[in-house]
Formats: C-alpha cells, sequence, structure tokens
C-alpha cells in the first residue's frame, strides 16, 4: 500500500532475517504495536485500559492481547500448569506457540486493519522467565526471532520492596509468580522476592537490549498513566499515516 | 544478534545409554523394522525404552484442537510439535540415557526439518529451535521411492486428514492429489537432510527380514555393556 504524499513511510520488520512467517507482506501492516512490559503485579492491567480509553478517545481504534490469550494454546497451557507437568523448555516452547498464535491471528489481522495493537506483555516477559528457569539466552532469543519489533515498548519498572504490598492488596502471593515451581525460597514469600528480583534483572537487562522506554511505576498511578498516554500518542502522531484532514 | 549462532548437532553428552531413531516418509517400514528392532534387544536382554513423535500427552490436546479446527499455521504448528519434543526429551529420553537404557525413537528433530521447511518454515530457525536435542547414536533413513510408499499408503488407508495430506499448503484441493505432491516435497528435503547429518541410508525396497539384519548389524558394536544379565523382562 502506497504512503500518502509527505507521510513517512512505516514498515515492520522482525527480530530475525526478513520477516520468516510465510505470507507476511510488511507493507501491508498499517496500524501501530504498542508493547506495555513490566513484571507480575506492577499495574500493566490499569494501564492498557487507561490507555486504550484515551487512544479511543483522540479517534484511533484499539485492539489488546496478553499472555496466554490464544483461542490454540491457552487452554493447554492451563492445563500443563494445574499438573506442573511439563519439563521448563516444553513449557517455553508451549508459551512461544501461544505467541505465535497471537501473533499470526490477532496482532498480524489488527495491524493490517490500522489498529493500535496494544499488548500486555511480549517476547520479552517470556525471555527473562525462561532464562531465570535456566534457558540459554541465545537460544529462547532465537526462537522468538520470528517476532515483530514493536514500535514501542514502554517497560513498567519497579524493585521487589515495592511490589510486594501491591501483591499482598491484589490477592497475593501466586504460585507461578513466586517462582515456586522451581523454588527460590523456603516459603512462598521468601520465592517470590527472589524471583522476582531475579525476572526484574532480566527484564533490566533486555530494556537496554532493546531500548524499551522505561517508566518509575513507583510514582502515582494516574500521574505514570499521563506520561503513558503523552508518549504514545507522540509516537502515534509522528508516524502517521492517515492523511490531515482539511480544516480538521 | 537474535540469530543463535549455534545450530543442531553439538550435543552428543556422554551418558552410558544409547539413542537409535528411525525416519523416513509415510510407508516406508520404519515403523515396522523398529519394532522388530525393538523385540529382538528386548529378547536379547538389553533395557529398552520406546518413545514415538507427537505423543506427549500434556500437549496432545492442543495439537487436536489446532488441526479438527484447522488453524494450525507453518509457524505454530512448527512450535507445537518441538514442545511436544522437548516434552518427551525431558520424560522419555533423556533419564533413560542417563540409565543406561537403549532408547529407540520412531522420528526425530528430521522430521521436523522436513515437515517444517516443506511448509515454508527458516531452515535455520528449525534447526536453532532444536539445537539441544541429543544427538542420536546412530540415525537411520529408509528410503523409499515415492510410488512404493505412496501405494503401501493409498492401497490400505483411503481417508486422509487434512495436515496429513498437507492440505494446509494449498497444493491441490483434493486430499490424495495433495498428499502424493507433500510427500514428494518431503522425500526432496530428507534428501538434503540425509546428506547434511550424515543419517545411514537403509534400502526400504529390500525384504523386510534383510532390512532387519542390517539394522542389527549396524547397531551390534554400540551395545557393549549394556546387557542386563539376570534380568527378565515383564513384557518378553
Amino acid at each position: 500500500m502506497p504512503a500518502p504524499d509527505g507521510t513517512p513511510e512505516r514498515r515492520f520488520e522482525s527480530y530475525g532475517e526478513g520477516i520468516p512467517i510465510p505470507g507476511v507482506e510488511p507493507e501491508e501492516l498499517t496500524g501501530w504495536l504498542i508493547v506495555i512490559e513490566g513484571t507480575d503485579g506492577v499495574g500493566r492491567t490499569t494501564h492498557v485500559n487507561h490507555l486504550r480509553a484515551v487512544l479511543e478517545r483522540e479517534g484511533y481504534a484499539v485492539a489488546e492481547t496478553g499472555l496466554t490469550r490464544s483461542d490454540l494454546a491457552a487452554e493447554g497451557i492451563r492445563r500443563a500448569k494445574e499438573g506442573n507437568t511439563l519439563g521448563s523448555n516444553a513449557y517455553n516452547l508451549f508459551y512461544a506457540t501461544d505467541f505465535a498464535d497471537r501473533l499470526e491471528r490477532q496482532i498480524l489481522p489488527a495491524l493490517r486493519a490500522g489498529f493500535v495493537m496494544l499488548t500486555d506483555r511480549y517476547i520479552y516477559s517470556l525471555i527473562a522467565r525462561a532464562i531465570v528457569r535456566g534457558a540459554d539466552a541465545d537460544w529462547i532469543k532465537s526462537v522468538f526471532s520470528f517476532a515483530l519489533k514493536p514500535d514501542a515498548v514502554f517497560y513498567l519498572r519497579i524493585q521487589v520492596p515495592d511490589l510486594v504490598p501491591r501483591v499482598i492488596m491484589n490477592g497475593g502471593f501466586d504460585y507461578w509468580e513466586s517462582g515456586m515451581d522451581l523454588p527460590m525460597g523456603q516459603d512462598l514469600f521468601d520465592s517470590f522476592v527472589n524471583y522476582q528480583a531475579r525476572v526484574i534483572q532480566e527484564l533490566d537487562q533486555l530494556a537496554s537490549e532493546y531500548a524499551f522506554a522505561t517508566l518509575d511505576a513507583t510514582h502515582p498511578v494516574e500521574e505514570v498513566a499521563h506520561d503513558l498516554a503523552e508518549r504514545v500518542l507522540e509516537l502515534l502522531r509522528q508516524s502517521a499515516h492517515t492523511e490531515d484532514v482539511q480544516g480538521a | 544478534m537474535m540469530q543463535g549462532q549455534t545450530r543442531y548437532g553439538g550435543n552428543a553428552p556422554a551418558w552410558p545409554g544409547r539413542l537409535f531413531i528411525v525416519e523416513g516418509i509415510d510407508g516406508s517400514g520404519k515403523s515396522t523394522q523398529l519394532t522388530l528392532l525393538s523385540q529382538w534387544l528386548q529378547s536379547e536382554g538389553y533395557p529398552v525404552v520406546f518413545s514415538e513423535w507427537n505423543s506427549s500427552p500434556i500437549v496432545r490436546e492442543t495439537t487436536r484442537r489446532g488441526k479438527k479446527r484447522k488453524i494450525l499455521t507453518p509457524l505454530t504448528f512448527s512450535l507445537l510439535h518441538a514442545t511436544d519434543f522437548h516434552d518427551r526429551v525431558e520424560r522419555e529420553i533423556v533419564p533413560f540415557l542417563k540409565a543406561g537404557a537403549i532408547v529407540l525413537a520412531d522420528r526425530y528433530v528430521y522430521t521436523a526439518f522436513a515437515r517444517d521447511v516443506v511448509r515454508g518454515v527458516d531452515p535455520a530457525w528449525v534447526r536453532s529451535l532444536y539445537r539441544f536435542a541429543v544427538v542420536p547414536t546412530m540415525s537411520f533413513y529408509f528410503r523409499t521411492p515415492l510410488e512404493v510408499a505412496l501405494k503401501r499408503i493409498l492401497s490400505g488407508r483411503p481417508k486422509l486428514k487434512y495436515y496429513e495430506a498437507g492440505m494446509d499448503l494449498g497444493l491441490h484441493t483434493e486430499a490424495q492429489a495433495s498428499y502424493r505432491l507433500f510427500q514428494a516435497r518431503i522425500l526432496a528435503e530428507y534428501e538434503r537432510i540425509v546428506a547434511e547429518f550424515g543419517l545411514t541410508v537403509m534400502d526400504a525396497t529390500k525384504p523386510i527380514e534383510t532390512q532387519q539384519k542390517i539394522l542389527r548389524k549396524s547397531i551390534a558394536p554400540h551395545l557393549k555393556g549394556l546387557r542386563q544379565e539376570g534380568i527378565v523382562h515383564a513384557r518378553a
């Protein structure tokens, strides 16, 4: 699709060579892919909901996705977790299957249709969790090399001491979010602290490697939400692919 | 930077067990040969375990769902089979190799390399996906002329499933015609793999008992010290 005169050409690419997904034409993808990253309990859902409302008010069509929301593998992953029966590399690849299904059947169609695709976590959380569970870093990154590079990744950064009260107020320590499958401590709390510290450490590493835009999630929610919305709107305006409407 | 430098072929740990695998297109007779080999090894007093492609119980339900609703793409097809494979490696293969057993696998990573690449998946990516798979002690490729294999399959089992026939590739609207074209492409891909990974080629047009004799003779040098004297197999 030719870009209208004077507007910058937007073109997606993947982390691998070309887009190694059969049947994808990068120039068809006219939407935006915006990722919200951050560890468990940092408040991503709140921010995605707020951002969606802001963008829709501005006239953008918004779609959403997040981990284990695939038609194909969500149910299978849920069942596997119930029995805690898969080895860690099998889990990593099951999540990669879930991601691939959402990329092809949720994200790409939304981008073709010119939507803003808001993604509650992307490959980075999956890579961080896999590394913490002992996966080879190069390997897990190469597994996800088919992923599209997002227009922006906003990283809600927090440290464990600030995370703990939020988690307590939101229902307590989850088995998996505490890394109890490993485990990393004598009880739920110890394991949570150690596991989350490692995940955050890996996310910090990925933040510099993939140039995330980092937001300090310890600031008041309204302030972070406002900042996030401003940054996203700025990005959408800069890379506008719509024609200016005369007199608008 | 994202593309892994290493690919499948480097992981050959010095565990006491042995891993023998068979590959070939449908109708090549590989499963028959592996079953005969398994029975012989057991009767000779060797500890034997069997591992089959696409058989992990946890992943099976998802595979069934994907196939039934025809929502599998080349990418998800590839990743789902890799999930299944890694689950089996961790549960059925590695522990037994460490324990000194003979593990027999009907299809291995090469099946994925052949099928996924025919479906359009990047060859380097799929080789990286499986890079931590243990390299077998010996890998046998049952080379069969396309028409021979097709005759065996199509004469006995006329109802071909959607993905089995490669209908997702859009090669032909009719299942049998699609299956022929799909198998021909897999066969061509296998030939590249045989050269790349040095698989041992078996002439699958020879009589079954002749092939079995060759197979037993080929693995014999690798069996030293694995026999369990005095243990009677419950199934023998």
